[in-house]
């Protein structure tokens, strides 16, 4: 315990932290609040100091709007898709990763690339890959049909090419590749913990399971896997905050339209609504979104708690 | 079991690439433990003790050399059939299953025609924990038992496929004092109950001979000498075994021979008949002193412990190698912790006289 007298010395050293999560974090939430409850709040009329009606109608606005729910599906199914995929994956490649001595580091480098790399950029070249007919490119209006590498490994092996990305293509295909995206894209994080993890396991307790006679398998099964259970909670968790937070993906992929040519907005997520509604300055919208999108990512954290806690072993 | 070794070498490679040093653990081992016995491999730390354990069990390979199981050439086999049963020096327990389900977890790997039922297994394992004495405790986790108890539970992991050898690795070290003795005695106690041929490892000699039905003491990889303990502690082979056995630790002295004559400083201690004249260096157990006025061995006397039993004189010898020297005498004995000088007879059989240069036992005739 600090004893009172210097006790204004741990408060001076805590200051410039303390103002700064005051301004950029504390009052941003209040304020988030307060606009989400003032009904209809707009930054426009509020700067000519307008009269709000404190209410919920923002949340109702918001709840009946078509497009939010739209937004709310698609973020679902990009969570329920990626996470599981993503983490399962990352554990194998962390187990790969971990029993290999030779390229070990080399690997892990390449698996941890897409980390470091901006995601538009991986978007883009993601477009790139799954494109069926090319660019409007050179001359005006000259189509170049060179379907992206994916669909040329699909005709390489007698497949029909797949309209993935283009106007005309199906929401499903755009899921597909979104998925694919944000899985790829997720995993050097994942397999980072998980190594991380399966590094950290006493190694006697594969020899004691070795001299047991345990089978790969179940060492697997009944070792590894409880053991690294921690980490596989804190993946998972992270894993579904992030993917509700999911926006950049789409952006960069199919660009600030949240959908291929033609159908504008059918790929919006929940952020990409809440910025929608900043950008035409309905502040309370977007603040009312952002406390519901909230709400979920609060419920579905607390449920994965109480999953893991039955899970997570010691 | 007879468990037999028979060449068993085994060579790191240098740790790092710029000298090619490699380090010789297990050198040229040869040494056959008889069926049913405790045996202690005794040394100090990197002689290679626990190596050669993990030779045994399979989890390492030698170099070279071969093992036996009774009349079968283990060598090449993997750990998993060779049917023994290892105590880790942490115990090693699975942190997230129960005591049940961590003795349960050898007998569910079973296959094949040595598949049992669920009842067998469960059997099984009660009589495992009933022999070590933890059959309360079957729903608890590694983290609620005691250091002891997490013992138990790893030897009655190790135990409950009834597994040719059982193995264990410095069984003792992570207890504390009281319950270190309490368990040598339970480690003596099981393996009577069960007659497995048990070899377990320690750098502690008190452990290795209370316990040990024989005892191997290793130096740097090198089998310095094998023998029942008390075989051992009467009669070593070298100075090295000679100064790891023993506690209070043997008191060491430069001394020489010279007309069949032991002299240690200017004091003719003892006659060695047969013996050349040479330089050479004295082993006096502490308990081979006896208290005499007119004793031919001079020490200056720097104080007494009483002990009860015993008394602990605590003298200085301009001859000895360590600092002080730690004689050991009944407390009958008055001692005058006054006096400046303490003047002792010595047991000849508790004398031991070594080479100066190879430090091997030289022998002799007592009278």
């Amino acid at each position: 315990m600090v004893d009172s007298k210097q006790q204004w010395k741990a408060w001076l050293y805590l200051s410039p932290a303390i103002v700064l999560l005051l301004v950029f974090t504390v009052w941003p939430i209040i304020n988030t609040v307060r606009m989400a409850l003032l009904e209809n709040y707009n930054g426009m009329t509020a700067v000519s100091g307008a009269h709000f009606d404190v209410g919920f109608a923002n949340f109702a606005t918001v709840i009946n709007y078509p497009q939010f729910l739209n937004c709310l599906k698609t973020t679902a199914i990009l969570c329920v898709a990626t996470v599981p995929l993503s983490t399962f994956l990352a554990l194998v490649i962390a187990v790969a990763l971990n029993s290999i001595r030779p390229l070990q580091r080399t690997l892990q480098t390449i698996f941890f690339l897409p980390y470091v790399t901006n995601s538009i950029a991986i978007g883009m070249v993601f477009a790139a890959m799954f494109n069926i007919v090319g660019n409007l490119f050179g001359t005006e209006n000259e189509l170049i049909v060179t379907a992206g590498i994916v669909n040329n490994v699909i005709q390489l092996f007698g497949g029909e090419p797949v309209n993935w990305i283009n106007a005309g293509s199906t929401y499903w295909a755009n899921m597909t590749v979104l998925i694919i995206y944000i899985v790829w894209n997720a995993l050097p994080f994942k397999i980072l913990i998980l190594l991380g993890g399966l590094q950290s396991i006493n190694k006697q307790y594969y020899d004691a399971a070795k001299v047991d006679g345990t089978s790969r398998r179940r060492i697997f099964a009944k070792i590894t896997v409880p053991l690294l259970s921690p980490m596989l909670a804190y993946v998972i968790i992270t894993g579904f905050i992030g993917g509700f937070k999911e926006y950049s993906s789409i952006v960069g992929i199919f660009g600030d339209n949240m959908g291929p040519a033609g159908d504008a907005g059918r790929l919006n997520t929940i952020v990409g609504f809440i910025y929608k509604a900043l950008e035409t300055n309905k502040l309370g919208r977007a603040s009312a979104a952002a406390l519901i999108l909230f709400g979920i990512i609060f419920v579905v954290t607390m449920i994965n708690m109480q999953v893991s806690k039955k899970r997570v072993h010691y | 079991m007879k468990v037999v070794l028979q060449n068993l070498t085994k060579i790191f490679p240098s740790r790092n690439k710029k000298s090619d040093e490699e380090v010789v653990a297990v050198n040229d081992f040869n040494f056959t433990i008889p069926d049913g016995k405790l045996v202690g491999l005794l040394g100090p730390s990197g002689c290679g003790k626990s190596t050669t354990l993990y030779m045994i069990s399979g989890l390492q390979k030698p170099t070279a050399g071969k093992i036996f199981f009774g009349d079968d050439d283990v060598t090449e086999l993997t750990t998993e059939k060779r049917g023994v049963g290892l105590v880790f020096q942490n115990y090693a327990l699975y942190p997230h299953m129960t005591v049940k389900q961590n003795i349960l977890f050898p007998l569910q790997n079973l296959k094949g025609a040595d598949k049992l039922t669920k009842e067998e297994m469960q059997e099984k394992a009660y009589l495992a924990a009933k022999l070590v004495q933890i059959d309360g405790l079957m729903d608890r986790k590694p983290s609620e038992l005691s250091g002891g108890q997490q013992q138990r539970v790893a030897i009655a992991r190790a135990l409950v496929k009834m597994p040719r050898v059982l193995l264990l690795d410095e069984p003792l070290s992570n207890l504390d004092a009281r319950l270190r003795l309490q368990t040598r005695e339970e480690i003596r106690r099981i393996q009577k109950a069960t007659g497995i041929t048990t070899v377990f490892v320690t750098h502690d000699q008190e452990e290795a001979m209370s316990i040990s039905d024989i005892i191997v003491v290793m130096k740097l990889g090198v089998i310095q000498q094998i023998g029942a303990p008390q075989d051992v502690y009467d009669d070593p082979t070298n100075l090295f075994v000679a100064k790891f056995l023993g506690t209070p630790p043997i008191n060491v002295f430069n001394g020489t021979v010279k007309g069949n004559k032991l002299y240690i400083g200017e004091d003719a201690v003892l006659d060695v008949p047969g013996v050349a004249d040479q330089e050479v260096v004295v082993g006096i157990r502490p308990e081979g002193f006896i208290l005499d006025e007119n004793g031919p061995f001079h020490c200056h006397l720097r104080s007494v412990e009483v002990m009860g039993r015993d008394v602990s004189i605590v003298s200085e010898n301009e001859a000895s190698v360590n600092p002080i020297i730690r004689s050991i005498i009944n407390a009958d004995n008055k001692v005058d912790a006054n006096a400046e000088t303490v003047r002792y007879a010595i047991k000849p059989h508790k004398i031991f006289i070594f080479n100066k240069q190879t430090e091997e036992r030289i022998h002799f005739e007592v009278k």
